[in-house]
């Protein structure tokens, strides 16, 4: 028999309280949470994530009301879903509203994403003891990228349909099962109506639950260690008597009230987008998908939505002369364990490893490896917590070089993201390939560098300045 | 100590070398793309914006398209008593039904999809959203069908005896040819513009509509955000 509950509070709340932890829950994850008060402006984009995420789902579910996802023909011979999707948009009212907020919202979800990322890869927000907190929000990253795919097929245009089919067919490169695997994951032999329903399937509901679930663990994780801040330093590590970090203030009021103002300044832009520029020139709503999904008609150049490119890019660096070079990476690999102070039979049977390893390379095809490296360019990220091995967290404290070699990192992302929009062409190429090693490699050799060079000293409290 | 020197010297050199072949990289790849922008097919001509959202000139628009185009074209998303958008009242709505319809039916074309891809080579596409699905970087898709529909040459190797500037190789005959040849080229391009904003209505009905919500809510937007950031400032004043 567990012992009888004590609660402070009394009336409704009291008992509400002796049946669940309301009031302790607000204490923890509210009123009685410390942040530390040097937050800066990219610390908005977390709160902002959760807004768009309520807004996809809000908007997701009246869109359900009138979407069907029917690719028969209807009378005049456009597909029923495509047919739907302009149903909404002029039939059903402020239907093209919920719409535009909708696709809008899946862009917004991206820039707020890679933002959000992007804040923890400077300050550190990945290191210990918060490992848990970045493979969540890794798995929320891969599983979003999902999402959008699935949902992008649903308005059945041209783009949907072509783009999900180019997909679909990388699942055929897999060695030995690819084919059989390709029929499955369709349910047909081309992109067609099972695909349709079983992409609408996983886009309402079983990715959206994944989502939610994480996000939640992504949350209590947070709560539990604590957040970063842009110093790296560790609030908890200076507590007055009553045992508040010193640089700590509660969550609510204060960083309720700031979190409105980024949520406002959010909507402005959004807004701006939603009411007067949808398309966002082709880039939020592409052109091609405004003609209904035709499987005898392959469009001349089939790009992704902007979000994907540079993971597209990679796809597509990866031709029979990208293979040389992961073989060349297999044999450094190799000399490097060749040469470390591992016992002797570890080294053999690792080099061994590699050299089959690096013989598939070539033996595969290498639009194989081109999922591969599409896959692994983001599986590195959950690795990063263990690859960084900086004596800092904050990239405030780290060598002047190191921050070029961030800034070079987001210069190439950008432009790895600017050619995946391109047609493929010989300079493009020729960049991919060398922006996919650099990416990789400014990762994979992060336990070689980033412990390198001249660090700044960190201060023992945050920095901060009174507004 | 002189390793890590060097290690040093050399990562620094190596972050600075590949910054500047970022630089170049997208020095030459602006330069590329914007001469592949400009190579594109055909420039296009500019619809006179004033037609746009000008209801007189979507409303004879509306006209050329019901006696020249629903031959061959539905604009299957819109319903005829939609035309109450762009001012047309009931009987004026009623005036241009082809036999047996009703106000509340889809504008779909009579011709059989099977008999036009015999007659045309390819079934004549819906034009619900042609004014959007046209759109690239050489301008916005009511341009391209302005450009597109004033464009027709002649030509007898064509089965029709037409070919088009704007879409060499189109299955369809230059339909508007006994109306180019009867106006002045001026009150043509007229005529051609007025059906182009028409068809820039039926793609996306609701714009008008959007800009109008769109000012108000930024308007309360831009309120609610001072009120949000006065109430931020009144908190965070007790932080020290």
């Amino acid at each position: 028999m567990a012992a009888e509950k004590t609660v402070t509070t009394t009336g409704l709340l009291g008992w509400i309280d002796n049946r669940f932890p309301l009031t302790k829950m607000y204490k923890e994850h509210l009123s009685e949470y410390y942040a530390p008060k040097n937050f800066n402006l990219w610390y908005f984009f977390g709160s902002l994530a959760m807004v768009v995420l309520a807004l996809q789902i809000i908007t997701g579910i009246f869109l359900t009301m009138h979407y069907k996802p029917d690719a028969s023909l209807n009378a005049a011979g456009i597909p029923v879903a495509f047919a739907s999707v302009e149903y909404i948009m002029r039939e059903v009212p402020f239907g093209w509203l919920i719409r535009y907020m909708h696709s809008t919202g899946a862009s917004a979800f991206f820039v707020i994403v890679y933002l959000h990322m992007w804040r923890g890869m400077m300050y550190g927000s990945y290191r210990a003891p918060r490992e848990l907190i970045w493979i969540f929000g890794c798995t929320i990253f891969l599983m979003l990228m999902a999402e959008a795919f699935f949902g992008y097929l649903l308005p059945w245009g041209q783009m949907s349909y072509w783009g999900a089919q180019v997909i679909v067919n990388l699942f055929a490169a897999v060695p030995l099962i690819g084919p059989d695997l390709a029929v499955w994951v369709r349910g047909d032999f081309v992109v067609g109506d099972a695909t349709l329903n079983r992409f609408f399937a996983f886009h309402v509901i079983a990715i959206p639950l994944v989502l939610v679930g994480l996000v939640a663990a992504h949350i209590i994780a947070l709560h539990e260690v604590g957040s970063n801040n842009p110093d790296g330093v560790e609030i908890k590590k200076n507590k007055n008597a009553d045992g508040i970090p010193l640089d700590g203030i509660p969550f609510h009021p204060y960083y309720t009230v700031h979190d409105i103002v980024g949520i406002a300044g959010f909507l402005i832009v959004f807004c701006a987008v939603v009411f007067f520029a949808p398309e966002l020139g082709g880039y939020f709503l592409e052109f091609n998908n405004f003609i209904p999904a035709d499987p005898l008609v392959t469009p001349p150049h089939i790009a992704p939505v902007w979000y994907f490119t540079p993971f597209y890019s990679m796809l597509r660096a990866v031709t029979d002369l990208f293979t040389w070079v992961m073989v060349g990476a297999a044999a450094l690999g190799a000399l490097a364990l060749l040469r470390s102070n591992w016992p002797m039979v570890i080294r053999a049977a690792g080099v061994a490893a590699i050299v089959v390893l690096a013989i598939t390379f070539r033996v595969f095809d290498a639009k194989f490896w081109g999922v591969v490296i599409m896959g692994g360019a983001v599986i590195i990220l959950f690795f990063l917590p263990w690859l960084d091995v900086s004596p800092v967290k904050s990239i405030r404290y780290r060598p002047t070089w190191q921050k070029v070699l961030y800034a070079v990192f987001v210069v190439n992302f950008f432009i790895l993201g600017y050619l995946g929009v391109l047609p493929p062409s010989p300079i493009g190429q020729a960049y991919s390939l060398a922006g996919t090693v650099f990416y990789f490699g400014f990762f994979a050799l992060m336990p070689l560098w980033t412990n390198k060079g001249q660090f700044k000293p960190v201060p023992d409290r945050v920095t901060f300045k009174p507004h | 100590m002189k390793t890590l020197i060097l290690s040093k010297v050399v990562m620094r050199s190596a972050a600075y070398s590949i910054f500047f072949v970022c630089a170049v990289a997208a020095i030459g790849i602006a330069t590329v793309s914007s001469a592949m922008a400009a190579s594109g097919p055909v420039a296009l001509d500019s619809v006179p914006q004033a037609k746009l959202s000008d209801k007189a000139a979507m409303q004879n628009g509306a006209k050329t398209f019901m006696s020249y185009c629903l031959g061959c074209h539905g604009v299957s998303a819109m319903r005829y008593s939609r035309l109450s958008d762009i001012g047309m009242n009931e009987e004026q709505i009623k005036a241009l039904l082809p036999e047996g319809k009703k106000t509340g039916d889809y504008i779909r074309t009579s011709i059989s999809r099977n008999d036009a891809k015999e007659w045309f080579g390819a079934a004549p596409p819906d034009l619900s959203l042609t004014a959007r699905a046209r759109s690239s970087h050489s301008g916005t898709g009511t341009d391209w069908v302005y450009t597109f529909l004033r464009t027709y040459v002649e030509d007898p190797s064509r089965p029709t005896g037409w070919n088009n500037k704007t879409y060499p190789g189109v299955g369809m005959p230059h339909v508007l040819w006994e109306m180019q040849k009867t106006k002045s080229p001026a009150e043509f391009d007229s005529a051609v513009g007025d059906l182009a904003a028409f068809l820039n209505y039926v793609a996306e009905p609701a714009q008008f509509t959007r800009k109008t919500f769109g000012i108000v809510v930024l308007a309360f937007l831009a309120v609610f955000f001072v009120i949000a950031w006065r109430l931020n400032k009144a908190y965070w004043k007790k932080i020290r």
